[in-house]
């Protein structure tokens, strides 16, 4: 094969690989919005405590009970950590952001900025700002499978097709269902829905821990990848948002392709022009607001 | 949630009756011969850097209240203009060697330059995304910052001379520096009480108030907007290049996003779309910083704290709510 197509379906796996996150991220922002009307900045920092979450339950929360042989592993991790993320979420929204429903939504994305500046200074008290690397990689995902063009790690491989088949499922939920067709409905008009007798505040709430859970799960699956460290959502956030900028945060589908196109153009960048391959996001939403400026798959508002 | 009313700046009881009107003077009298006499006195209470520091971040508060609170815009990357303008400011001053007040105006030319471009993207949308649009074009100016072989990279520019002010008036001497500093800010500051309390100020608060309404008066909103933005800019990018003077350095943390964060934090704090709000605020803020830096990253806690308290309780911020006890309704 053409070295040169070889790099660029290298890098291109591993743009993919990052555009998981940004799928992920955006797609919870994306639910979040819809609902909620609230950009949740708090986002990139939920992600963080997904990650660190998995991290405590390896390599300490079995010491805090008195078993240092206990390492809760990363299954389980996968399970209760976006568990636990979602319940906090649930916190915030029941006793802060749902005050400022009647309000301007920048009141809320300050809010979600508050409780980010909190965790990640709390974080940052605690660990080490530099990054801790997960151990708890199972065993049956270590080590590399050949694609063809190149060895690709067996882990990276198993989180991209993970989060498709997680991406799908939560489009399937909120696009064919029942209930999802409820909390659309409750996107459009909140009093109606109410009147047929549904809790809307109730879903509201799980719609929140729904989404943060989503943040949750993708700091999981970031664990065993890059090192733990209270700064990696702080840094991701703000691509995230550019992502949702381009793409517009009116349609599931649309966050979740942008995100992992988004993902694979980054990658490629770094072949042709490394020094860029952290701006072309952000240059791509110039281009975008000068060209079409509601977005990709933004609606007219 | 369609209809959600927008609170930034707003006071009850918006009323023009005279003895409100004089009332209002009265108080906003008061709250400028406090000003004044505390830029007059402060050198010898306080460290002058310190009170130094206060100044500028008080300037680049109320030049972003410019925005949030008379035009309801809320930028959430301004660390962009008052980092950039640091930088810049900097170079004119160190490589270039141009004299303090040239270097200042650079920088500031600078600022409003950039504040152009960002401005002319972001008012292409509104509300939240003109927020998320705003942090990332900023986060594109912290990367050439961070890139750019001329800024020092993650050391920062260090060692800008601060020269002689005119050619004669040695600014290595503390007082000389401190009341060039609050020469700066006053000029700032009341170039930016102009602007709100100008024809074009009130055009901008309409906006602020309800932008179809303004647009349907034949209003050019957008031009007003753009035009609101590149002022703010211009008077952070003041703030910045002034404070690189004073230190003599600029350093990443200026053009980060924390930044931006802050000067949030400082308006939201002292009071959104007040005059003397975001003064105050920034005095409250920075002094916090101070007493608490022994403390290490329990700071960006207690700032966080401090954001959510804000927020859920406290949106009118401490001149707001003074100014609703003393009930004026501009203070």
């Amino acid at each position: 094969m053409d070295p040169m197509i070889r790099l660029i379906l290298a890098q291109g796996m591993l743009g993919l690989n990052n555009g998981v996150f940004y799928a992920m991220l955006s797609l919870g922002l994306a639910v979040i919005f819809g609902l909620l009307n609230v950009v949740n900045f708090a986002h990139g920092a939920l992600y963080m405590l997904g990650a660190f979450l998995a991290l405590i339950l390896y390599s300490y929360a079995g010491a805090w009970v008195g078993l240092d042989a206990l390492h809760i592993g990363f299954w389980p991790a996968l399970i209760l950590a976006p568990l636990m993320v979602a319940g906090f979420g649930m916190l915030i929204e029941r006793f802060m952001l749902r005050r400022l429903y009647k309000l301007d939504p920048i009141y809320s994305l300050l809010l979600t900025f508050g409780v980010t500046l909190v965790l990640q200074g709390l974080f940052i008290n605690f660990f080490n700002a530099s990054g801790t690397p997960y151990p708890g990689m199972p065993e049956s995902l270590r080590g590399v499978v050949n694609l063809g063009f190149m060895m690709f790690p067996k882990y990276r491989l198993f989180v991209i097709i993970f989060s498709i088949i997680v991406c799908f499922v939560v489009w399937y939920i909120i696009e064919r269902t029942r209930i999802g067709s409820r909390l659309r409905a409750g996107t459009e008009n909140p009093e109606l829905v109410k009147a047929f007798g549904i809790n809307v505040p109730l879903m509201v709430m799980l719609t929140f821990g729904f989404g943060t859970g989503l943040a949750g799960l993708a700091g999981v699956l970031a664990a065993p990848i890059y090192s733990v460290s209270p700064l990696m959502g702080a840094n991701l956030i703000i691509v995230i948002f550019a992502v949702v900028v381009i793409g517009g945060m009116g349609s599931i589908a649309g966050a979740v392709v942008t995100g992992f196109s988004l993902g694979l153009v980054e990658g490629i960048t770094k072949v042709f022009y490394a020094p860029a391959a952290n701006t072309v996001i952000f240059l791509l939403m110039v281009i975008v607001l000068l060209v079409r400026p509601n977005g990709l798959f933004g609606r007219q508002s | 949630m369609s209809d959600t009313t927008t609170e930034i700046g707003e006071f009850e009881e918006n009323t023009g009756e005279p003895e409100h009107r004089t009332r209002s003077r009265i108080w906003q009298g008061v709250f400028w011969v406090a000003l004044i006499g505390f830029l007059l006195i402060a050198p010898t209470l306080f460290y002058p850097v310190f009170v130094m520091q206060l100044l500028c971040f008080a300037l680049f508060a109320a030049a972003f209240n410019l925005l949030i609170g008379f035009t309801g815009l809320l930028s959430f990357g301004h660390a962009a203009f008052f980092g950039g303008a640091a930088y810049i400011a900097g170079h004119a001053l160190k490589v270039w060697g141009f004299p303090p007040l040239l270097g200042i105006a650079a920088g500031t030319l600078f600022a409003a330059a950039l504040g152009w471009a960002v401005g002319s993207l972001a008012i292409r949308r509104q509300g939240i995304y003109f927020a998320m649009i705003t942090l990332a074009l900023a986060q594109i100016v912290y990367f050439f910052v961070l890139q750019m072989p001329f800024t020092g990279g993650e050391d920062g520019l260090q060692g800008i001379p601060r020269g002689h002010l005119l050619g004669f008036i040695d600014l290595n001497q503390p007082l000389a520096m401190y009341y060039t500093v609050a020469a700066i800010f006053l000029v700032g500051f009341l170039v930016i009480y102009r602007i709100i309390h100008s024809p074009f100020g009130q055009v901008l608060q309409a906006i602020r108030e309800n932008e179809p309404r303004a647009l349907s008066l034949g209003y050019n909103v957008d031009r007003f907007k753009l035009l609101a933005f590149v002022l703010s800019a211009a008077l952070a990018g003041l703030a910045g290049s002034t404070k690189a003077l004073v230190f003599q350095f600029a350093s990443l943390t200026d053009a980060h996003w924390q930044m931006s964060g802050e000067v949030i934090l400082m308006t939201l704090l002292g009071g959104m779309g007040t005059i003397f709000g975001p003064v105050v605020g920034a005095f409250v803020v920075v002094t916090l910083q101070h007493v608490l830096s022994g403390i290490g990253s329990w700071v960006q806690v207690v700032i966080g704290g401090t954001f959510i308290a804000c927020v859920l309780l406290f949106r009118r911020g401490i001149v707001g709510e003074l100014a609703r006890l003393l009930k004026i309704n501009s203070l």
